[in-house]
């Protein structure tokens, strides 16, 4: 139905957001695409890789998830670029990013064992003095409106603990990725239970 | 979060236990109204899936998620948004075009955003490995398709009407026809799944993934709307369905 304009508490008039629905278990044809997971352009000194599980409240890898990430060049630009999803305009394949364009913007899709890695570049501080972070989106069968979290890489501790003073140190740790070795940092992201991931609401 | 527990469900629900669920369910506001509560037993693989720490509310103006990725021209071909075609051969089942805006909160049109789209097939069943739905796979309709909002946020699909199809939430546990839809807008936080569903369906009382929207009025939301305006002779029947993302209230009015 074409929604009315409708009053909201405390707005003018408003309308009614859409409803959001579970992203159901065949995303996985329409979704994904080559090179989804690969952001960082071609020769970036900057470049990470994260990588981690999503996993439920009973621990077991969530195997039909999927991970969308938004964030900073390592410069602090959030301009982003078009062409994350590039396509030949004759057969409608999928060509894949251009390699040279940082757009900003990843997908990936969880494998069996419920992991999802992308190779992306270390964000920088998107205004002068702020924390950088990668803002991440989570769908999956059995979510019915996908949740937001955020991944801080490991170096910015003590920064994090200062945006976030209300939080308790083991909450506050979900948000940190964990380094493992060299450029490579892990992130889980529990949706229940012991160690539950820090999830935000933009009100 | 404040809201009080509700019963899980355990064993074989029948319907009549999903009935059950679905009518305590609506007794329980949910933390947004606009949104379907993401602990909702009657859908039962929402159980372990759903966080039970209430979210961290974020008021920073200059949050990245208050900006968010850019498609354009490169990332959709012109032919995307007409899933009847691509294949040797034509789709079974009947052609619909589906029409619609994509608009913020205050009315004001969404261009240049990506709408992808993904469906079952005329027979309900998904051209995906996992989909163990024994009804005919049509080798002519791969169901999925995208396209960019023009300059007023429309966007414009051709296609064949879904099936319902039936899963295994509970016995006898079908889904009416839908199409999924994903959707991005100016920020993040405007990011958007969600799915259409068509007017007069049998299964709407049935199907507890449209009854997790509890409020009637958001759920109508999410049903087309026939449009024969929209129907052209002999080719397709038309549906309109128009779509506002949220997103955080205070930024809307700032950026115009
Ligand atoms: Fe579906």
């Amino acid at each position: 139905m074409t929604p009315e304009l409708t009053t909201s508490p405390g707005s003018p008039a408003w309308l009614p957001p859409t409803p959001a629905q579970t992203v159901g278990p065949f995303f996985g044809y329409a979704l994904p695409f080559p090179g989804g997971a690969c952001m960082a352009s071609d020769g970036d000194p900057h470049q990470i890789t994260l990588h981690g599980q999503v996993l439920d409240g009973a621990g077991s890898p969530v195997p039909d998830a999927l991970v969308e990430i938004w964030q900073a060049d390592h410069d602090g630009s959030l301009v982003g670029a078009p062409g994350t999803l590039r396509h030949d305009q004759v057969t409608s394949r999928v060509l894949g990013r251009d390699g040279i364009r940082f757009t900003g913007f990843g997908r990936v899709p969880t494998d069996a064992d419920g992991h999802w890695a992308v190779r992306t570049v270390a964000p920088g501080p998107h205004r002068p003095g702020a924390t950088p972070y990668l803002a991440v989106a989570v769908f999956a069968r059995g979510l019915l409106h996908h949740l937001h979290t955020r991944i801080y890489l490991p170096d910015q501790v003590d920064q994090v603990r200062a945006d976030f003073p209300a939080l308790a140190e083991e909450r506050l740790s979900t948000l940190l990725a964990e380094r493992e070795r060299g450029e490579l940092y892990r992130f889980d992201i529990r949706l229940q239970g012991p160690r539950e991931t820090v999830f935000f609401d933009f009100p | 979060m404040s809201t009080r527990p509700l019963t899980p469900l355990t064993g074989d629900p029948t319907q009549r236990d999903i009935d059950a669920a679905m009518a305590e369910a609506d007794q329980v506001p949910p933390p947004d109204p606009h949104h379907p509560n993401r602990d909702y037993p009657p859908y039962r693989s929402s159980a372990l899936r759903h966080p039970k720490q209430a979210p961290l509310p974020v008021v920073d103006p200059e949050a990245v998620e208050l900006t968010g990725p850019v498609f354009g021209v490169t990332d959709v071909s012109t032919l995307d948004n007409d899933l009847t075609l691509g294949q040797t051969g034509e789709p079974a089942g009947q052609r619909i075009t589906i029409t619609g805006r994509v608009l913020d909160r205050t009315g004001r049109p969404l261009a240049g955003q990506l709408v992808e789209v993904w469906q079952a097939n005329a027979a309900g069943r998904y051209a995906h490995d996992l989909d163990q739905h024994p009804a005919p796979l049509d080798p002519n309709f791969t169901g999925f398709g995208r396209c960019l909002t023009d300059a007023d946020g429309e966007f414009n699909f051709t296609t064949i009407r879904p099936g319902a199809y039936p899963w295994r939430n509970h016995l006898n546990a079908w889904r009416p026809a839908h199409i999924h839809f994903s959707l991005f807008g100016t920020a993040f936080t405007q990011r958007m799944v969600t799915q259409m569903y068509f007017p007069g369906d049998p299964l709407f009382p049935y199907d507890p993934v449209l009854r997790s929207v509890t409020d009637q009025s958001a759920r109508e939301r999410l049903v087309a709307r026939y449009d024969h305006d929209l129907s052209l002779p002999e080719w397709t029947l038309g549906y309109r369905w128009d779509i506002v993302l949220g997103g955080p209230s205070r930024t809307l009015f700032e950026d115009r």
